[in-house]
């Protein structure tokens, strides 16, 4: 049995990552931003993972445990913010969320 | 040995009546102020007089006393001690600066008396006797320079006294910044003096004068340029030519300021400290002339302004210009002890004259003009008879203080090591000025028809605390010159023999002879100087001698001023106008002060106004320091208002940042990584 290179999953990871740089970039609802960010994460985890296994060591599994729970908190915190904005703006485009400048 | 092992007790006590009458004094009543004040200078004088007992007891070898209490600056070989030194010119000078202000402090209690400030006079007046007494004590240059300084504050705190008067202001200025411009000199000098002898304490230099400096020696031409230095700091504080201008101005002062700074003792400074640095100026012959020659020339041109001058402080002030003229002509001839002695007498009869001219102020209620007054001598017979006797003394009329210390000079001047006719012709047509404007001030103030309306004016004579010291002055201005008295019928001037150690200890031996001839003329037997007098040039029998000073051309020349004055002001009063009417153009020039003040407006302190204004201000300041200051903050503005764009408000836009800031750092730490590799 071979074994896939680790620059296969070093690729689908960076296409991931630019992926979700892009939406969370052009897109507008923020539901789908959160999702990007979301995204990215999990496209680091993964590349996390390919290191963990191509050098055999536990370092880069545990960054990816760390990351998934704080991810988990992310989503809680992130997710009660965008239902209370909605709540006081009736809106979820970002380009209408410009209080905040100079 | 007390006072000699704490000199400090003599020029702390003066501090300490400032201080105390300074800070406290508002609220203490005018009995309180008093006391502090006139206590303090009474201690001090006290304490002078013990030294004088202890000094007395010193041996010869001991003198001049040092005293070091600690050390004030080290930098490098650069080393100041706060320390003190008694020798004989110490003594004489802080004889004169107690006593003189001790007199002056009382008087004060009555000129005074009814002005606002009262504690602030005093203060000041006690700071500047501190000051004075610290000048005279200090044992090197740079503490010499303190008290030179302090005094010079004090003059220009106690000139512009009257604040609220715009004149008293100016001339507080005046005085402040013209003795700078000869500071400036003094300071260099005692840089120079510094870096030729490797240290500023009196002794150390004067000794390496005898025997030569460890690493070099001291060229002549050295000697004259510090000399001449310190000789532009004399001038400046003593009022010399071309720097005298701030005497006359500075009477704008309350009339004991002037008797005591302006003419007893800070304006002597210059004096005393030419007479302090002698070993140096007996090597620069050509320092001692020009010190001669300004001397001159300032003692007869400061008489020629004296003679039509109508404030009566004014003719007092262009006087002691005159007077101070002598002193430096008498020092630059060589006769050091002549100048210090003009010195002393001038303090006594000056002082006197300025404090009975506070008492004609007084009782004309604060007119200083001589043609409104007239008729004075029997309204206030004391203050008369007092400045009778000081116009006497500075006349040199035989007998009174004034003509023993100047006769000396001339003949100094006339006869001495470095005798100059022409310098003496100077001296003598000044002394005769001198002679002429005093007595015209006198049958102008006291004598003839009273020309003030007397329903106006209510004459009074002065209280005794301002008449008691008129008195004390009076007699001093009489019997202060006879200790050289004896040495004209062929006895000692013991005057001249007690300063003798300061100035022939340390004497060139090239002018030793000329010092051996003078000590032998003024007949000092056995003195130390250890060098074959030359043949004595006929020595004159004393009675000759007597005779001889009697008729001699001062004398004369005093009495000729006596009877022209005389015949001006009271035997044909109308000649003065009728001279000043056919000699209009030189009348009018000697009127307006020679246009000195105007000529230095327009040549210096016009176009210093104009760069000032025009370069520094608009151009320096506007363009230069306050462009540097305005452009950083125009700078940090405009970045600013730029950046803040950034902060749109746009969500989009800050993620846009954060993914650009992402990437750069990244670049960044890529491009690092491979440049380590």
């Amino acid at each position: 049995m071979s074994i896939v290179p680790i620059s296969y999953y070093l690729v689908l990871s960076a296409i991931l990552f630019g992926l979700g740089i892009v939406a969370f970039v052009f897109k507008r609802n923020i539901i789908t931003i959160f999702m990007a960010i979301e995204l990215m994460l999990n496209a680091v985890n993964l590349a996390f993972v390919a290191f963990a296994r191509a050098h055999d060591q536990l370092d880069g599994l545990v960054f990816v445990f760390f990351v998934i729970v704080v991810a988990a908190a992310e989503s809680a915190v992130g997710l009660a913010i965008i239902i209370t904005l909605y709540q006081n703006r009736q809106t979820l485009n970002i380009e209408r969320i410009n209080l905040l400048k100079f | 040995m007390f006072i000699l092992d704490h000199l400090w007790i003599i020029i702390a006590l003066p501090l300490l009546g400032a201080a105390i009458n300074g800070l406290l004094g508002k609220n203490f009543s005018k009995p309180i102020v008093n006391s502090v004040g006139i206590g303090s200078i009474a201690l001090a004088f006290l304490a002078f007089a013990e030294l004088v007992r202890e000094f007395a007891q010193l041996p010869a070898e001991q003198i001049p006393w040092v005293k070091t209490y600690f050390t004030w600056i080290t930098a490098g070989q650069f080393k100041v001690d706060f320390s003190l030194q008694v020798d004989q010119l110490t003594i004489i000078m802080l004889g004169v600066v107690t006593f003189v202000s001790l007199l002056v402090h009382i008087y004060s209690t009555g000129y005074m008396a009814h002005e606002e400030g009262y504690y602030r006079f005093f203060s000041y007046l006690n700071l500047f006797v501190f000051f004075m007494l610290t000048l005279v004590l200090a044992a090197n240059v740079v503490l010499m320079f303190v008290g030179w300084e302090g005094v010079g504050l004090c003059s220009y705190l106690l000139v512009g006294f009257w604040f609220l008067k715009q004149s008293a202001i100016s001339a507080g200025k005046k005085a402040f910044i013209t003795t700078r411009i000869g500071d400036f000199g003094f300071t260099i000098g005692i840089l120079l003096l510094f870096w030729t002898f490797k240290s500023v304490d009196f002794g150390v230099i004067f000794k390496q004068l005898v025997s030569g400096p460890p690493d070099a020696v001291v060229s002549t031409s050295v000697l004259t340029t510090i000399c001449l230095l310190l000789f532009v700091g004399a001038v400046g504080k003593s009022a010399q030519l071309p720097l005298y201008v701030w005497l006359p101005d500075a009477m704008e002062g309350p009339t004991p300021v002037s008797a005591l700074i302006h003419a007893a003792t800070m304006v002597t400074a210059g004096v005393y400290m030419v007479a302090r640095m002698n070993p140096l100026f007996s090597r620069a012959p050509i320092a001692m002339f020009v010190v001669a020659l300004i001397g001159a020339l300032t003692a007869f041109y400061a008489a020629t302004i004296g003679l039509v001058q109508t404030d009566i402080k004014k003719v007092l002030a262009y006087s002691t210009v005159s007077q101070l003229g002598y002193m430096f002509l008498g020092l630059g001839v060589g006769a050091y002890a002549s100048g210090v002695f003009h010195l002393m007498t001038h303090a006594f009869f000056k002082g006197l004259l300025f404090l009975s001219a506070g008492s004609v102020i007084h009782a004309m209620g604060g007119d200083q003009e001589m043609p409104h007054m007239g008729g004075l001598r029997s309204k206030i017979p004391i203050t008369f008879w007092c400045m009778f006797i000081a116009t006497f003394a500075i006349a040199g009329i035989p007998g009174f203080a004034g003509f023993f210390s100047k006769d000396e000079i001339l003949e100094a001047a006339r006869s001495g090591p470095n005798a100059n006719i022409w310098l003496w012709l100077l001296g003598l047509i000044g002394a005769g000025f001198t002679s002429f404007y005093m007595f015209r001030l006198i049958f102008l103030t006291f004598f003839g028809e009273p020309r003030y309306d007397e329903h106006k004016v209510h004459v009074h004579e002065s209280p005794y605390n301002m008449t008691v010291p008129l008195i004390c002055l009076a007699i001093l201005s009489t019997v202060g010159g006879w200790v050289a008295a004896p040495h004209l019928v062929g006895g000692t001037d013991y005057f001249e023999k007690f300063l003798h150690p300061v100035f022939a200890t340390y004497a060139p031996a090239s002018s030793l002879d000329g010092l051996k001839q003078s000590l032998e003329a003024a007949g000092i037997a056995g003195s130390q100087v250890s060098v074959v007098a030359p043949p004595a040039e006929a020595a004159e029998a004393p009675g000759m001698m007597l005779l001889h000073a009697l008729t001699g051309w001062p004398v004369l020349i005093a009495l000729a001023g006596l009877v022209l004055a005389w015949w001006f002001y009271i035997k044909s009063p109308q000649t003065p106008k009728k001279l000043a009417e056919s000699l209009r153009g030189p009348y009018t020039l000697v009127l307006h002060k020679y246009y000195v003040d105007e000529f230095y407006n327009a040549v210096i302190i016009q176009p210093l106004l104009w760069i000032s204004t025009n370069v520094l201000w608009h151009v320096v300041d506007e363009g230069v320091i306050d462009g540097t200051v305005n452009g950083v903050a125009r700078v940090s503005r405009d970045t600013g208002s730029e950046l803040r764009e950034i902060q749109s408000g746009n969500a989009r836009s800050y993620a846009t940042w954060v993914v650009i800031g992402a990437v750069g750092v990244t670049v960044l730490m890529l491009g690092l990584w491979g440049m380590v590799r």
